[in-house]
């Protein structure tokens, strides 16, 4: 049983990586946000309240586009939807009462869940709110330096920060995949093969629903992969 | 209210509902033991989904661009067990070496 050592800083140093790509996409958003007519203010407001990247893109290409508030609503809702289920793993190891759980849950993006997991279907709280902590902050000082003083970058993937991200959720899946690892459930023993399976089945489900769904569900519909765990299997000892 | 008020407003309070509803509603409380081995896949399914969407798709077309060659060379100091930040990095400037000879 592996203990749950990691604490505040290691999360902090975990997602440090990320800030700066982080930093740099909250610039372009600024910049993207303030060009689509919204202003100073709500930009960054967005970003605090908000917190989520891709659905604020989305939000504000539909308003830069003239399109109505709610398709922007929707659309921003649809990619937040993956939400629900990565908020669903992480309820069980959050303690405290229900406005440290809305905090915890606010400050969960994709990188601070995923760096914040343990493997074995657990996750760390404290690691989960520093490292959302670190990536709110670079999100929204990106936004006001976006806001404020326009294009100082440009384009953040001419730097190829976008392939930062699949890089850290590749580096944080592979220990999940290497098998004979300890974990927190007795009674549940994976052969080692079920988390590589539920891995390329849950890419292959969003690659496959990518061109018929609207953005967003793909992902969601991904994490039906993990009932792969309901199939009853042949249970290998495994002697940890 | 102004329009992007109301987008400002339902968008944030939509996705803190996404975002809260479990961790809310279920309000400490373990899973049924039963669900373990499905939650215990969660991460690896979910993970595996944001690698390929980041990856392979732009916008809802599925593309491979360089975006995949900084992901094999990302695989590749995986691998060889290099920390994240050394991974995270060595995808963005191979990625970006490939965007400056293809471009």
């Amino acid at each position: 049983m592996t203990e749950q050592t990691r604490g505040y800083r290691e999360g902090a140093r975990a997602v440090a990586p990320l800030a700066i790509a982080v930093g740099a996409f909250g610039i372009s958003f600024g910049v993207l946000a303030r060009a689509a007519g919204m202003g100073v203010l709500a930009p960054i407001l967005m970003s605090m309240t908000t917190f989520a990247g891709s659905a604020q893109f989305a939000a504000v290409s539909v308003l830069g586009a003239g399109g109505a508030a709610a398709t922007a609503v929707i659309a921003a809702l649809l990619l937040n939807a993956r939400y629900l289920p990565l908020g669903i793993t992480i309820a069980p190891w959050l303690e405290g009462g229900v406005w440290s759980r809305l905090l915890h849950a606010h400050l969960m993006v994709d990188e601070s869940w995923a760096v914040a997991a343990e493997g074995e279907g657990r996750w760390n709280p404290r690691v989960l709110l520093a490292a959302g902590a670190g990536i709110w902050i670079a999100w929204v000082a990106g936004t006001a330096i976006g806001v404020a003083s326009g294009d100082l970058i440009g384009d953040p993937a001419a730097f190829g920060m976008d392939a930062a991200f699949p890089a850290l959720f590749l580096a944080l899946l592979a220990p999940m995949l290497r098998g004979g690892k300890v974990h927190a459930f007795p009674g549940v023993r994976f052969a080692g093969h079920r988390p590589i399976q539920a891995a390329v089945l849950g890419a292959a489900i969003a690659l496959a629903l990518t061109p018929f769904t609207p953005e967003g569900i793909p992902i969601v519909a991904a994490s039906l992969a993990c009932l792969l765990g309901l199939i009853p299997q042949r249970r290998r000892e495994v002697d940890t | 209210m102004t329009s992007l008020g109301w987008v400002l407003l339902l968008t944030a309070l939509g996705t803190i509902a996404l975002k809260g509803a479990g961790p809310v509603l279920l309000h400490g409380r373990a899973l049924p033991q039963r669900l373990d081995g499905v939650v215990a896949l969660a991460g690896p399914a979910l993970l595996g989904a944001l690698v390929a969407v980041n990856t392979f798709t732009d916008g809802q077309d599925l593309v491979v661009d360089e975006r995949a060659i900084g992901l094999a060379a990302a695989a590749v100091a995986i691998r060889f067990h290099a920390p994240a930040l050394a991974v995270v990095v060595i995808a963005a400037v191979v990625t970006a070496g490939a965007r400056a000879l293809v471009g």
